[in-house]
């Protein structure tokens, strides 16, 4: 027996003993016989120093943070994380409990949705924040499906070409069933304005992101105005870190706030498990998805925690649910709260200032060299695009010989830009890592 | 130790900061003063790094969790969660690549997920995996997709019903009309499995599939699944497997062998990543090679040495961002690869004969909802002849006090006064006893004096939750004006000034 089962030989047989059988393939009957006990074939195993071993030499195959530096964002950002985030989410009362069904024993993890919930309306502007999605991309598709529910007889969704290009997939993936129109980013070069054009009576709603994908900032108030007009919701997607400095979504008039919230303490772990922001206005409660939790009182008066609304939820609407999510990305959602509470104020203003900075000189730097261009018009934030003197696939292999990642390669997504990089500068890129990507992309590009 | 602790909003000092952070070394760059935030970050509290680890270590306290207690949780499989498997997932190549990285950057993480495809293919017997989904609920919305685009492809058009058992999990009906279909109920029969002639009454040229959950929510297994596939596949549908209990027969059976087109594997139930307090999950999904086209987009394979990511050709698309819950996916891997094939079979002796156990420990106290063998878990009913007076609830919060975290209450919904116990494997006969003891000494209390039920728990952090008023009254943010309020209803309530006042 492995050394996760605790159970003796003696304990098993009087186990079987009390239940009437002679060993446990006879508790199997029940299965027909033909396919019960088939043949299973795993590699042998590995104790746990082969194990680690195993592990750490296709973990030394990938290109990290660690070993490169990063230049890489395109929904994803290397961003510093205290130490003390992972120290929390390391413990096993968080980590090893589940779902708090039985609030009594699970004030913990309710407090914390509960501080989340308050967080995520403090940075977004916004009302009410449900206990998190899968990712940005789930967040997105799950309010626009919210959006549809909230405004009648409107079956479009307008989405401009400068959201994220997986979002919009698993936007698509998301309302294939539902017939619903998903337009507005068919021309991947139509400005915002074209697609704002676009409105009309139909229009449940208009996504828009910010900072969008190729980085460029917009002022959310009259896209706010214009949907508005029209009886539809604006559903933002944003970048939470661009919130210590930029305008609150809620402010400028969004209904819907959604997020990739990954950069709030969450490390890039090859694309997960990350988390999905979701806040909404207080009127659109009652049909958010996702668990929530809120405050109360116990028999004696003392304050605490439960999860509510609950008849929103699948366990107990089943097919009127808002949605079928019901597992969300808890420990994630830890990592951000207390990434959130450690930078405080002051921590979240200034990472977002090291962001804009560093990148505005980064992209002063690279579009001094001959044959690049910078694409992403100002405002920008943490990522601009440039156009490369060569295809980005090729810098990029010659960037990788110098420990470097380069941007992401918008050729596939865009391809009206030509050869053209996406590049993410962070507060964990310095002015010595930047002046060495800056040259080692005049270098590779001669 | 179960000292309150205060929303760390009153925890706040003006200035404080609780990181190191780098210092600006480039200039500095103009701002566009239109798109500035002038409030201030309304709502973010202040505070020092030590602070922020003393609350966050306080509350964290004010949790039960498996490595303090057993925690059968039935459905949800609350086994061990191996320590190597996070030092695993924290190996830098693991936790610090992105995931936008070029392939050739990548072929560590893409062998990892190409090997977990293959040997999650071999034990459910399918042809493809898809590693994608975040977690169960979004395996079944897969699986569901996948039904209707293969209907369609074939120009079978008509096809929008998806039956679902009444014993299943709310995730499969909420799933169904989440893609646009009609959800039908089909009843249990005497035993509890799937009745054959209701499946037969519902089944039709609208059937898109059948989702099944084996061994199902009430813990048994359908022993007519062949028949049910049979049917179903005679209506021309598919069979969806929820995959939520194959905890019980890993090397016990094939859910391919016995019919099914389809699954989900939970790998933070049956292959033990960390339930976080609600998620991370990863719902990892299967198929036969006529679904395979259809599976979302990518999934890994390889061409010689090399390791890439494919788009299957009819591909439903993308359901999330990115590759799935990658670092759930090295600790399933690592999981699989401790235990091999002979150490999973264990996995599901030992669960299903320590659920076995439980239900003969209990049975005569508590009535099985059907007296038959169990698998994985075993569902009773807190209706105890002693104390009709007795809820599941009662039972379930008088647990707490003995110090085991309750089953699943009220599901089945199938069935009355429900608790359902999944011990899984990871425990001893010794807590199995202890549990069990604990559970006919409530039967007792209740017997004598059901106040010791109905006043419990009284050894937790907090007491019974006013979850009708929560409800009513939402309280979904921190508000200052609202929290002094909260605490003000109650006679017995603590000064404000206490409570902001930190006790340590």
């Amino acid at each position: 027996m492995s050394h996760y089962i605790s159970n003796t030989e003696q304990d098993r047989a009087a186990m079987l003993k009390a239940v009437g059988v002679a060993e446990v393939a006879e508790l199997f009957e029940v299965v027909p016989q033909e396919v019960r006990f088939p043949n299973v074939e795993l590699p042998k195993l590995l104790s746990e120093p082969e194990l680690l071993r195993e592990l750490r030499r296709m973990s030394n195959l990938n290109a990290n943070a660690q070993s490169h530096s990063i230049f890489l964002g395109a929904g994803a950002y290397n961003h510093f994380v205290p130490a003390a985030v992972d120290a929390l989410l390391r413990r096993a009362e968080y980590y090893t409990a589940y779902t708090p069904y039985q609030p009594e024993i699970s004030q913990g993890t309710l407090q914390v949705i509960f501080e989340y919930q308050t967080l995520m309306c403090g940075l977004t502007g916004m009302d009410v924040a449900n206990a998190s999605h899968y990712d940005g991309a789930t967040a997105l598709a799950e309010a626009a499906g919210m959006a549809l529910n909230s405004t009648r007889n409107k079956r479009t969704i307008l989405v401009t070409p400068t959201v994220h290009p997986q979002y919009r997939q698993v936007l698509r993936t998301y309302m294939q069933g539902l017939g619903v129109r998903i337009t507005g980013d068919e021309n991947v070069a139509a400005s915002l304005d074209d697609v704002l054009g676009q409105i009309d009576d139909g229009t449940a709603a208009v996504i828009v992101q910010t900072p969008d994908f190729l980085g460029q900032l917009h002022d959310l108030k009259p896209i706010a105005d214009k949907i508005h007009a029209a009886g539809g919701l604006l559903i933002a997607s944003v970048d939470p870190i661009a919130l210590g400095l930029f305008q609150a979504p809620g402010a400028a008039g969004a209904d819907i706030v959604v997020g990739e919230g990954q950069p709030l303490g969450i490390p890039l772990s090859y694309g997960g498990p990350y988390l999905g922001i979701f806040a909404c206005k207080e009127q659109y409660v009652r049909r958010m998805p996702g668990r929530v939790a809120g405050a109360t009182t116990d028999l004696d008066g003392q304050v605490g925690y439960v999860l509510t609304l609950q008849t929103r939820e699948q366990h107990i609407r089943r097919e009127k649910a808002t949605s079928n999510i019901c597992t969300n990305q808890g420990l994630m959602m830890l990592a951000s709260t207390v990434y959130t509470c450690l930078m405080g104020k002051t921590g979240l203003r200034t990472v977002a200032e090291l962001c804009y900075h560093r990148a505005h000189y980064a992209a002063a730097e690279i579009a001094k060299l001959p044959g690049f261009e910078l694409l992403t018009p100002a405002p920008f934030f943490k990522e601009f695009a440039v156009r490369t003197p060569k295809p980005v696939a090729e810098l990029n292999q010659l960037l990788d010989t110098r420990g470097i990642v380069g941007g992401y390669d918008l050729k596939q997504d865009y391809p009206h830009l030509g050869n053209a990089m996406l590049i993410a500068v962070t507060e964990l890129n310095s002015k010595a890592d930047i002046d060495a990507f800056v040259a080692a992309l005049a270098e590779s590009s001669r | 130790m179960n000292n309150y602790e205060p929303p760390i909003f009153e925890l706040s000092g003006p200035g404080k900061i609780g990181a190191n952070l780098p210092r600006l070394d480039v200039p500095q760059a103009e701002l566009p003063q239109a798109l500035l935030r002038d409030d201030g970050l309304p709502g973010i509290p202040e505070l020092t790094e030590t602070e922020v680890t003393r609350h966050f270590t306080r509350i964290s306290q004010r949790n039960f969790c498996i490595d303090t207690g057993m925690y059968p949780l039935g459905s949800c499989t609350m086994k061990y969660n191996p320590k190597v498997h996070e030092e695993a997932a924290r190996l830098p190549g693991f936790a610090f690549a992105h995931p936008m990285q070029p392939e050739a950057q990548s072929q560590g993480a893409l062998e990892l997920m190409y090997g977990l495809q293959n040997y999650l293919a071999e034990l459910s017997g399918f042809d493809q995996v898809s590693l994608q989904p975040a977690a169960g609920a979004q395996g079944e919305f897969t699986g569901v997709l996948v039904f209707r685009a293969y209907h369609l492809d074939r120009g079978d058009t008509e096809r929008n019903e998806i039956l679902v058992p009444d014993s299943a999990h709310g995730t499969n009906p909420a799933t169904a009309a989440m893609v646009g279909m009609k959800v039908v109920e089909v009843k249990s029969g005497p035993r509890g499995n799937c009745s054959i002639e209701d499946l037969k009454a519902k089944l039709g040229p609208h059937t898109a599939g059948l989702m099944l959950t084996n061994p199902n929510t009430l813990g048994l297994f359908e022993q007519n699944i062949q028949e049910i596939a049979r049917l179903v596949h005679e209506a021309g549908g598919l069979m969806y497997g929820d995959g939520a209990n194959f905890n019980a027969i890993l090397g016990i059976v094939k859910p391919r062998d016995v019919g099914f087109d389809f699954m989900h594997y939970n790998l933070h139930k049956t292959f033990t990543t960390p339930h976080g307090g609600g998620g991370p999950g990863s719902g990892a999904v299967g198929c036969t090679k006529e679904l395979a086209p259809y599976m979302p987009a990518p999934v890994a394979d390889k061409d010689g040495d090399r390791y890439y990511f494919r788009t299957p050709e009819k591909s439903i698309g993308r359901v999330k961002s990115f590759w799935g819950n990658f670092g759930m996916l090295v600790r399933a891997w690592a999981y699989i690869r401790t235990l091999g094939a002979a150490g999973l079979k264990e996995v599901s002796d030992n669960a299903v004969l320590n659920a076995n156990y439980i239900r003969v420990r209990l049975q005569h106290v508590y009535p099985v909802a059907y007296d038959r063998t169990c698998m994985h878990e075993v569902v009773l009913k807190g209706q105890l002849k002693e104390a009709p007076q007795a809820r599941t609830l009662d039972i379930a919060k008088r647990l707490i006090d003995y110090g085991f975290h309750p089953p699943t209450v009220y599901f089945p919904i199938s069935v009355p006064e429900a608790l359902m116990i999944e011990p899984t494997e990871t425990e001893s006969k010794r807590n199995l006893d202890a549990f069990c003891d604990a559970m006919l000494k409530i039967a007792q209390e209740a017997a004598e004096d059901i106040n010791i039920l109905k006043n419990a728990p009284t050894t937790a952090p907090v007491r019974r939750l006013d979850e009708v008023g929560a409800a009513r009254k939402p309280i979904l943010t921190y508000d200052r004006a609202r929290f002094r309020e909260l605490r003000g209803e109650h006679e017995h309530a603590t000064p404000d000034d206490q409570l902001t006042v930190p006790s340590y």
